[in-house]
């Protein structure tokens, strides 16, 4: 009598796992599936590569003026030629090192508040927010240390649609942190003020803000004040700002809980003790990523001011393509743009995913 | 211890003494209101007298007056009658027209695509889940500017010239002009034909509304959306038939350098539907997504286990539970797409900002009533829609337990 011995397992069918597997479940699972996934590479095998083609293979990479562009493809020549005014409009040329200077203090002071464990954030952070501005201010702007000064209207591209956005929410911050307090507020007048303010900033698109900042700025303010049209934009976006950043901050303030207040008066603090030392710390922390949302939004919103004549990233690329010498290359132009802000928009975006992970501290209120 | 009598309490030299008048909360409220009432009495009283001394100084006499002046330009696409003899009082209506006309299309083809785009992005096909998050993570990251001024100067300007239309058959055209369509000409006796329209219409919803009192009360399906499909296509359809197909079609034609007839669709109204669609069409995926995903798959097993089919399976179950989470973030992006169609102005589409606080404001300079109508136009619609939201949400919570 032999041995009684299992049968030893049969490998699993070969349309079950491994790459077979994986095309049947995924791609192939059903008639409609496997109808969908052909039309879909079909549609891809029609514009990949074309696309390609144009874009790469068919290029003109090297060259200084439209003659260099023979190739019938894509003519990166254009944007190689216009690079430095895509990155800093008018900005004489010498000068640009003051530029890069600025760019470089800002990076850094980014790089170390992103880095986990570095000493003194706060310290950093309120140095980033609200003394670099003012640094930056001077050292783009000069007048002072022997510095030539460089009109506001010389300054563009990439860089004017990095200071638009960026002093654009450091200014709406402090204002929309107030408005979000108004609020919440127990007096009934602050918070009607404070509700007409954000819904009435919110209920209007932002071009018809930008205008009335352009003609009517000009109107509210006695006879002889005028700003330049920078400063005029920037109040503009940063009073409009205030009120999508309020927003954000009272989505904040709601989710701390009740107790945290509570105890602070049973402690005998006052209320603007209550909310700078227990109840704002914890609910800025919290929506951090929202106004990283917000800033997405303002950067992309930046565009706009291309409509009252200043050179952004995207006005500058849309006056070079009316260059006479350098006409027809529309395309190359629009996808250069769109590439420059599709980077920061999307890094950004993925940012704020790993921040809010990061938050993630598990006492979320249920 | 004779601190702790009684009647030295009462006297109140222990008792807490009552806080100064300036240390008392409510008389601090009533100090901080007023104090901001001030201020911003002070703030409007202050920017008022600015602009009334500036608009003296510059000679302008402000007003409303300037409505019934002629307005003396001419506008390319106006669905009221409109020519450049008309008041500038008109000119704000044919504006806001035009901006209700591309935000109502948008609205609709935005949600079409955004559905379509959102389930795709749910989809077990690995490929299309895919090619549905590239869609999504392109269109939503790049400004909408910028895709209104592409599709508007790199796409459309690269079209042919009428000569040389892109044509299918000799019904549609289109060219760097725009697109030409057939226009549906209406003959005496569609009337008909209109009033069998709604009465199906009536006749579907009373449907609609009995079948669903049945299935409360006994459990009962009824084959609704075949039934009113057969009878809004059947009632117009046998009224048509009935009165003599009194419907008639315009065929654009080539005369000259332009076409003539049918009904044409003007390339900036084309390039901003487009760019408007694809861009709001990114987040409205995004949020069907997370509404469809909110609803937890223990409801579908639920619906399973006892014997639904997959298609009342999201119909009667995911459906009605995602659109509560869908509802209040789509209509914000609806009023967002309202809002970016006054980018319209960029490519010259006449819409309100374009029309009336361009144009209008560049020739009478009446910058403070014409902003301030403007801007009113926008905050009506969206506290309109604010009214909306909170009455659904009223609604919604009502359904709820």
């Amino acid at each position: 009598m032999s041995d009684f011995k299992t049968h030893p397992d049969l490998p699993p069918p070969v349309t079950e796992f491994g790459i077979v597997g994986w095309l049947r479940k995924s791609l192939f699972s059903s008639i409609s599936n496997s109808m969908m996934t052909l039309i879909a590479v079909y549609l891809l095998y029609l514009t990949i590569p074309p696309v390609v083609e144009w874009a790469f293979i068919n290029a003109d990479w090297a060259g200084t003026s439209r003659e260099a562009c023979t190739s019938g493809g894509a003519c990166w020549v254009f944007i190689y030629a216009r690079i430095n005014q895509f990155l800093y409009g008018f900005y004489p040329v010498e000068e640009q090192w003051r530029v890069n200077l600025g760019a470089v203090i800002f990076v850094i002071s980014l790089l170390l508040l992103m880095v986990r464990g570095v000493p003194g954030k706060v310290w950093i952070g309120f140095f980033t927010l609200f003394i670099f501005p003012f640094i930056a201010f001077f050292l783009f702007h000069g007048g002072i240390f022997d510095l030539r000064v460089i009109s506001t209207s010389d300054w563009g591209g990439l860089m004017l649609t990095l200071i638009l956005s960026t002093v654009g929410i450091v200014a709406a911050l402090p204002l929309g942190t107030l408005l979000a307090l108004g609020r919440r507020s127990d007096m009934p007048i602050v918070r009607a003020v404070c509700v007409s303010y954000i819904e009435l900033w919110r209920g209007v698109p932002l071009i018809t803000v930008l205008f009335m900042a352009s003609v009517m700025l000009p109107l509210f303010l006695p006879a002889g004040v005028d700003f330049d049209k920078l400063v005029r934009a920037l109040v503009g976006i940063a009073l409009f700002q205030a009120a999508y950043v309020a927003e954000v901050v009272r989505g904040g303030l709601q989710a701390i809980p009740k107790g945290q207040s509570e105890a602070a008066s049973s402690l005998g603090l006052n209320y603007s003790k209550t909310m700078a030392l227990i109840v704002l710390p914890q609910a800025l922390k919290m929506v951090i990523p929202g106004l990283v949302v917000t800033f997405i939004e303002l950067f992309k919103d930046t565009t706009l001011v291309s409509i009252i004549s200043l050179f952004d990233l995207l006005g500058i690329v849309q006056s070079a393509l009316t260059d006479p010498s350098w006409l027809g290359f529309t395309i190359e132009g629009y996808i250069f743009a769109g590439l420059l802000y599709w980077i920061f928009c999307f890094g950004i975006s993925r940012y704020s995913l790993h921040l809010e992970r990061r938050f993630e501290t598990g006492h979320k209120r249920i | 211890m004779s601190s702790d009598t009684p009647e030295q309490l009462e006297t109140g030299d222990l008792a807490p003494s009552k806080p100064p008048f300036w240390r008392n909360p409510k008389v601090h409220a009533l100090f901080f209101q007023a104090l901001l009432l001030t201020g911003v009495f002070i703030f409007f009283g202050y920017i008022f007298n600015n602009t009334v001394v500036n608009l003296e100084s510059r000679g302008i006499s402000t007003g409303f007056g300037f409505l019934d002046q002629e307005a003396g330009f001419g506008i390319i696409q106006s669905l009221i009658d409109y020519t450049p003899a008309s008041s500038y009082g008109r000119t704000f209506f044919v504006g806001l027209f035009n901006t209700l006309l591309v935000s109502a299309l948008g609205i609709v083809l935005a949600t079409i695509v955004g559905l379509l785009v959102g389930l795709a992005r749910l989809s077990q096909n690995w490929l299309i889940a895919r090619l549905a998050a590239i869609y999504i993570e392109t269109f939503r990251n790049i400004p909408l500017l910028l895709q209104i001024l592409f599709w508007y100067f790199a796409v459309i300007q690269a079209l042919p010239s009428p000569r040389q239309s892109l044509a299918i058959s000799d019904f549609a055209f289109l060219n760097i002009r725009g697109v030409y369509l057939p226009e549906p000409i209406f003959e005496p006796g569609f009337g008909a034909v209109f009033a069998a329209m709604t009465l199906a219409v009536v006749i579907v919803f009373v449907l609609s509304r009995w079948a669903y009192r049945r299935r409360m009360q006994t459990g009962q399906p009824f084959h609704t959306v075949w039934v009113s499909l057969a009878i809004l296509i059947g009632l117009p359809g046998l009224a048509f038939v009935v009165m003599g197909a009194p419907l008639s079609w315009s065929l654009p034609s080539l005369q000259g350098f332009n076409f003539v007839g049918g009904v044409s669709v003007i390339p900036e109204l084309a390039a901003l539907l487009i760019a408007l669609t694809i861009y709001t069409a990114s987040s409205i995926a995004e949020i069907v997504r997370s509404g469809i995903l909110a609803v937890s798959h223990g409801q579908t097993e639920a619906a399973y286990s006892l014997g639904l089919s997959p298609g009342m399976n999201t119909r009667l179950v995911v459906l009605p539970q995602a659109l509560r989470v869908i509802i209040p973030p789509l209509t914000s992006q609806y009023l967002n797409l309202m809002k970016n169609s006054s980018l319209a102005t960029a490519i010259g589409y006449p819409d309100l900002v374009n029309v009336f606080a361009g144009t209008a404001l560049n020739q009478t300079g009446q910058a403070v009533v014409i902003i301030a109508m403007t801007m009113g136009v926008y905050l009506t619609f969206s506290l309109l829609i604010s009214l909306f939201m909170n009455w659904y949400n009223h609604h919604s919570t009502l359904i709820e337990r």
